[in-house]
């Protein structure tokens, strides 16, 4: 296989054909959503604290190419049971290791949408460079 | 299997003109399928270009030197070949611009925010425009209150020709439409447009861009009081495009950009115009992309823009009908290549453009993939985004081979 394919990997593909935690959260406590203006990628973002603001679930929805929607559904699983602060570090480089492709500028937006929808959802500015 | 396609262009000839063409992409063949984004260079135009710098670079029109003499003849002579080229009455009819995008802001702002246009004034325009000939207009309603109205596209992709006959009035004063449609690849009925426009009063502007690189125009033909395209989708260099108007239009159009070149005289506070076309070509133009625009039209003259025509007829014919026959594979646009330029553009089931675009460029294929650029056709047909194939002179049926082998690649990896 040469070194694009790797781009499709098992568990990228996976998370695409068969996303974890996809759908609505009725009552969560944190929504966001973002879209990538140049491909039309879109993720939301929802998630439920508990009274000890941890998080308790986790849900997302969206549409666009396979390394967002992956990237978006593993994203989830990396969620629950932080609390806020851990939920705060969550960064890009812990995304990228989870995703374990080689991406190029342009399929990096792809892959960092997630975590930017995530960031919105803090309440945090996202971050155009990273 | 298909019949077997007549190409009657000289394809193995043509390549060897493109030095790019020669390289390899992650040891692939470099099969390029986009040039409706922007074509390769053949080696006169680049030439052309280089000549320009190491020879004879000076500014146009007002050194007194020799340098100046050749650089202002080479221009100049770039605006006769493309009066010529588009069947203009005079190279006076030819202002340089950067590009169509350019182009259609100078009529848009000249014409239509500075000029004509009152309040409850109507633009008719389609849903199939690019964003260059969406986004000028909305200036036009936003400043002065005009009316934007848009004919339809049939589920084919071709125009609701029916409506654009219901959305025109005394009030219409322009009508704007694209030759050929950068994603569906439909080639619009400008000349009966441009009839029924002229027919309530209306000038009609001509987004050419998709069309000037890849069949012969006629702008006395089309009837076009305003015509656009740029030079780098036709062989030429970035950074050069051509707006075309007739002398009532562009007399009745102010220009853009104020400055060098573009004054007969100046006092404070005050100047008056140049003559056109100069009073649109403000600062020093881009005078190597204008000579290697003329050099590109003449080496597209020497193939000939009939048989550039067939031959992406025959290679489009043969596209649709291989990749017709995958299946959970879509194409969008005109099925007819006599109503349909070089542009295929098509979604795979469970496969997003993008995705689609990753795994062919692992195999040396360049393709585009996303809106295009043209979000409200992408509106019309509910889709997020396309992929997209174009093919021009130096493509050939062994190219549709290899994006459709990839096609299936990106089926098996997404099965």
């Amino acid at each position: 296989m040469s070194a694009a394919y790797d781009l499709y990997q098992e568990q990228i593909l996976d998370h695409y054909k068969r996303p974890r935690n996809k759908g609505p959260l009725p009552g969560a406590t944190l929504n966001a959503r973002d879209s990538n203006p140049l491909c039309g990628d879109e993720v939301v973002l929802h998630v439920k604290l508990n009274g000890s603001e941890q998080v308790s679930d986790v849900r997302f929805e969206g549409q666009g190419c396979a390394i967002s929607q992956a990237s978006a559904s593993m994203l989830t699983t990396m969620l629950k049971g932080l609390t806020m602060s851990e939920l705060r570090a969550v960064n890009r480089e812990a995304l990228l290791k989870r995703l374990g492709i080689p991406l190029s500028a342009v399929r990096l937006k792809c892959a960092l949408l997630s975590l930017h929808v995530l960031r919105l959802a803090l309440g945090e500015p996202k971050d155009l460079r990273a | 299997m298909a019949k077997p396609a007549r190409v009657l262009l000289n394809v193995p000839a043509i390549k060897a003109d493109f030095p790019i063409l020669q390289r390899k992409v992650r040891d692939k063949r470099l099969v390029y399928l986009d040039s409706a984004a922007t074509s390769q260079k053949p080696k006169q135009v680049i030439d052309a270009t280089s000549d320009f710098y190491s020879r004879y670079n000076a500014n146009v029109h007002r050194a007194i030197y020799e340098l100046g003499e050749e650089a202002t003849r080479e221009y100049e002579g770039a605006r006769e070949k493309i009066a010529a080229f588009i069947g203009a009455k005079s190279p006076n009819e030819i202002v340089f611009t950067k590009s169509t995008t350019e182009s259609l802001n100078i009529i848009a702002y000249g014409y239509g925010l500075k000029g004509k246009i009152q309040k409850g004034d109507e633009i008719v325009g389609t849903v199939m425009e690019h964003h260059s000939n969406h986004v000028p207009w909305h200036f036009v309603k936003d400043h002065k209150g005009a009316v934007l109205k848009y004919v339809d596209v049939n589920d084919d992709g071709t125009l609701k020709m029916e409506q654009y006959d219901d959305l025109l009035s005394k009030r219409t004063k322009i009508v704007t439409v694209a030759l050929c449609s950068n994603v569906l690849g439909t080639i619009n009925p400008v000349k009966e447009i441009a009839k029924r426009a002229h027919e309530v009063g209306a000038i009609c502007v001509v987004d050419a861009a998709q069309a000037a690189p890849h069949m012969s125009i006629d702008v006395q033909g089309l009837g076009a009081d305003f015509l656009a395209f740029s030079g780098h989708k036709m062989l030429g260099p970035t950074g050069i495009g051509v707006l075309y108007g007739t002398p009532v239009s562009m007399e009745a159009t102010e220009p853009l950009l104020g400055g060098g070149e573009m004054i007969r005289e100046v006092h404070l506070g005050r100047a008056a115009w140049n003559d056109v076309p100069y009073k649109f070509e403000g600062g020093t133009p881009n005078i190597a992309g204008a000579i290697g625009l003329g050099v590109a039209v003449d080496y597209l003259t020497r193939l000939g823009l009939d048989a550039i025509r067939a031959h992406e007829m025959e290679i489009t014919q043969y596209a649709l009908e291989k990749i017709g026959r995958l299946k959970g594979v879509t194409t969008y646009g005109p099925k007819d290549v006599t109503k349909k330029a070089g542009v295929v553009s098509f979604t795979i089931d469970n496969a997003h453009p993008h995705d689609i675009a990753s795994i062919l460029d692992v195999e040396g294929i360049c393709i585009r993939s996303g809106h295009h650029c043209a979000q409200p056709l992408m509106e019309r047909f509910d889709l997020p985004a396309t992929a997209r194939a174009s093919f021009y002179v130096y493509n050939d049926l062994e190219d549709v081979d290899a994006l459709v082998a990839g096609m299936r690649r990106v089926q098996e990896v997404f099965a």
